[in-house]
């Protein structure tokens, strides 16, 4: 690997379409880069916002959240719960002086490979963008800055 | 917390882990973290030496956890839980890291793919120690099963249930069971008249005591779980009284509204708004349509109807009516629709006449169709030469991309029947490559080579009814390169069918919604596995039969079906089935009875006790999602196998290397 910056992503996936959609890519044997690590709940409505501090507090530089599309949940709308929540949680991450782009909220089916190879490549990109999370090093200078600067971006990243 | 020991176990999976993860050092890494005890790796860990590692280190070694690093838990965990249940160890002390499917087959990079794989790694070695033992619950399980789609994948599966002694419920949204196989003249390649073969497996579904015939219905709601389905179906009023109904067709003669397009026969005949959809239907009973109607329009009627029928059976004021039916699982077989090809413009369908569809050809060769089974142009004649298109919507990026896999054969049927019942004509047969994959279509391909078919190799490139020339003029002209030849030829024929592919349902994702399974990308209902689990659905009970998980012809379709009804029946047949216990519980001690929980359960297995003033998890109702564990503010619910710690556990390991 070269000297670029390798982000280290964590994607909780739903275990019904997403979690699938991920076994999927790999059965096709579509290529993505390697900095997301999955882990697995039962449905994207299980995702605490705790889970996401967390992982950044553990050194994330980005956190994915994958579910079933709108009208797929395998527990008829736990998916709409967190839709529901992502906003709310962009909001505090924004509060928190990091960039709200360091989550990401996709909708991936278990036929959905392609798009979650697609997805991972993406934000590993993003990510690796807006640079390491440095949560202990940023002045608060660099932590409103970082919130300001990619508010801008918040409406773009929720998916419709 | 007590020292645990923990084995783990790489798996090689021949080379498709060990290809491009380096097992040997994820080994070595794996043997250095906290509470590992054993760390071994295998060329094949799911091979019956490998289940053996796992049990053999419980025995010898007294590990108390275990993970096994492998394929996805989709495939194995079953597995391995069970080999670990096998050893002594309680099934939930083992989790699966998953290194192949996200991780060695979707990793360029052989060192990026091995630093990936421990982190995969690290995170379950992380949560082991804070796994429970944890146990299956065990549900009762309903012995009664619902077939949804009465066509042949439906009524097979629906026999084949009923002879096993199970109650079977069989639902078809039409008035008649049979599906698209009843509207086929010949079947490929033995030319069995499908009438023949079909009728009486129909008829046998109609009086077989177990199946209760529920046609004209529609489901409309699903709920519950494997083994406990409860299932909300429209019976849909026919505005006839169906035990009194007896089939005997005196409504349709005397009804006054006689140019309804008969849907039997693609609406290349008319039918009575009072009707039978054939004259084989099972249930053999009237139907009133509603949209055509003149009483139940609002229109002025003598209603001739009423006098014509004898036993008095219709009844204006039906109204639909929902039943609740409980089952312990369910077969959806709601099959496919033939792709429309209007938007392929350049074949002028429903634009030029005699350009047909082909199960508008099929209705036309059928002796009990529009034309008595002669085969006609719309002006009465004979046609003199026709021309079959293949793949007319399918392996076409601009509509289907994947072959449909019957058409090839059934278009070398109509060439057949047509060279049987007008050997003067000459037909032609524009192919882009000839599938004929089962048994005896090829040797039927030999077959037809030799009956005077003309085949071009090429896809047509238009129908166009301008003519060029004398043997072109009032003619229909198709326009396509003999690739074989290298040149374009225009054939002037009487007649076009094109070979329209098999689409989903326009309804199949919404249908598949109700189920709770999704669709694949091409829009087809998505199977458990592909190869290994290709009726079952990711809902446990729910399976899938026949063309709606993918175009197939009738002998796979009846094939799926009796795997299907085997897939149920191998549940149904037991008292009991067990469950997840991955559910939800709530610490009455902790909680604060806010009431947020109760409103947010998607099952409403959250109730609200007044007198303790707490919530309380139906434990029979929880399905397990964990929205309430995330919704609480204070952390109260937990979800077993899915606990707030064990989920930060995954997380510290993930990124602690």
């Amino acid at each position: 690997m070269s000297d670029q910056f390798e982000p280290r992503l964590i994607g909780f996936l739903c275990r019904w379409c997403s979690y699938n959609g991920a076994d999927l890519a790999g059965t096709s044997r579509m290529k993505y880069p390697p900095n997301l690590v999955p882990i697995k709940t039962n449905c994207s409505g299980r995702v605490d916002p705790t889970h996401i501090f967390k992982a950044f507090a553990e050194g994330a530089d980005g956190v994915l959240i994958a579910g079933c599309h709108p009208g797929d949940c395998h527990y008829i709308n736990g998916n709409y719960r967190t839709a529901g929540r992502f906003p709310l949680m962009k909001k505090m991450l924004e509060q928190l002086g990091l960039e709200p782009g360091r989550i990401r909220l996709e909708w991936v089916s278990a036929a959905e490979g392609d798009k979650f190879a697609r997805v991972v490549t993406e934000f590993t990109e993003e990510v690796r963008a807006l640079g390491p999370l440095g949560w202990n090093t940023r002045t608060p200078e660099e932590q409103a800055d970082a919130g300001q600067a990619s508010s801008d971006r918040v409406e773009e990243a929720v998916p419709a | 917390m007590a020292q645990e020991k923990i084995g783990v176990y790489v798996c090689h999976c021949g080379t498709n882990i060990a290809g491009k993860v380096d097992v040997e050092e994820v080994t070595r890494w794996a043997a250095e973290q906290p509470n590992v005890a054993v760390a071994r790796n295998y060329k094949y860990m799911c091979s019956d030496p490998g289940q053996d590692l796992i049990k053999q280190d419980i025995k010898e070694h007294g590990i108390t956890r275990a993970v096994v690093a492998a394929c996805s838990p989709t495939m194995h965990e079953p597995t391995f839980r069970k080999a670990a249940a096998d050893g002594g160890l309680n099934p939930y002390l083992l989790q699966m890291a998953n290194i192949r499917e996200h991780c060695s087959w979707v990793t360029v990079d052989g060192e990026a793919a091995t630093a990936k794989a421990k982190r995969i790694l690290g995170a379950q070695i992380h949560r082991l120690p804070l796994n429970e033992p944890l146990d299956p619950i065990e549900v009762p399980v309903n012995p009664n099963v619902m077939v949804v789609g009465g066509g042949i994948a439906g009524i097979e599966a629906a026999l084949k249930l009923a002879q096993a002694g199970k109650k079977v419920y069989l639902v078809e949204r039409d008035p008649s069971i049979g599906g698209h196989m009843a509207m086929f003249d010949k079947t490929f390649p033995t030319l069995d008249c499908a009438a023949c073969i079909l009728t009486p497996k129909m008829s046998a579904a109609g009086k077989e005591p177990h199946i209760e015939m529920l046609a004209y219905s529609e489901v409309t709601e699903v709920e519950g779980y494997v083994g406990n389905f409860k299932v909300k179906v429209r019976k849909k009023a026919r505005y006839v009284d169906i035990d009194t109904c007896t089939g005997c067709g005196l409504c349709t003669e005397a009804c006054v509204v006689r140019k309804v397009p008969n849907e039997f026969d693609r609406g290349l005949s008319k039918r009575a708004a009072a009707y039978i959809p054939f004259p084989q239907a099972v249930p053999l009973r009237a139907t009133i349509d509603p949209t055509r109607c003149l009483t139940l329009t609002g229109k002025k009627c003598k209603q001739p109807c009423l006098t014509a029928c004898g036993p008095g059976a219709i009844d204006f004021d039906q109204k639909d009516e929902e039943i609740e039916v409980e089952v312990g699982a369910i077969i959806v077989a709601t099959g496919f629709e033939l792709w429309d090809p209007t938007p392929e413009k350049r074949y002028s369908y429903g634009k030029l006449d005699n350009v047909l569809s082909s199960l508008e050809f099929e209705r036309i060769s059928n002796a009990s169709g529009p034309t008595g089974g002669h085969i006609l142009c719309k002006n009465g004649e004979p046609p003199k030469a026709v021309a079959i298109l293949h793949c007319v919507g399918s392996r076409d990026e601009n509509y289907q991309e994947f072959c449909s896999r019957v058409c090839c054969m059934y278009s070398l049927k109509f060439a057949h029947l047509i060279k049987e019942h007008l050997p003067e004509c000459e037909v032609y047969e524009c192919y882009i490559d000839m599938r004929t994959y089962g048994k005896g279509y090829e040797e039927f391909y030999k077959r037809l080579m030799n009956e005077d078919v003309h085949f071009i190799r090429g896809r047509a490139a238009e129908v166009t009814d301008v003519g060029l020339s004398p043997t072109e003029e009032g003619r229909l002209v198709v326009k396509v390169e003999d690739t074989l030849l290298g040149i374009t030829r225009r054939l002037p024929v009487d007649m076009v069918i094109l070979s329209s592919g098999l689409a989903p349902r326009s309804d199949a994702k919404e249908t598949a919604q109700t189920f709770g399974f999704g669709c694949s990308a091409n829009g087809f209902y998505l199977e458990r596995h592909p190869k290994l689990e290709p009726v079952s659905t990711v809902t446990d009970g729910i399976f899938i039969a026949g063309c709606c998980q993918y175009p197939k012809d009738i002998p796979d379709t009846v094939a799926q079906a009796g795997a299907a009804a085997a897939g149920a029946l191998a549940l149904v047949d037991n008292p009991t089935v067990n469950v997840e216990p991955t559910i939800s519980y709530i610490d009455p001690e902790k909680c604060s009875g806010c009431h947020i929980c109760v409103g947010l359960c998607p099952h409403a297995a959250i109730q609200y006790n007044e007198e303790k003033g707490v919530a309380e998890v139906i434990t029979a109702a929880c399905k397990g999602c964990g929205v309430c564990v995330a919704a609480c503010a204070s952390g109260v619910p937990q979800q077993r196998g899915y606990l707030d710690e064990q989920i930060f556990a995954e997380i510290e390991g993930a990124l602690a290397v």
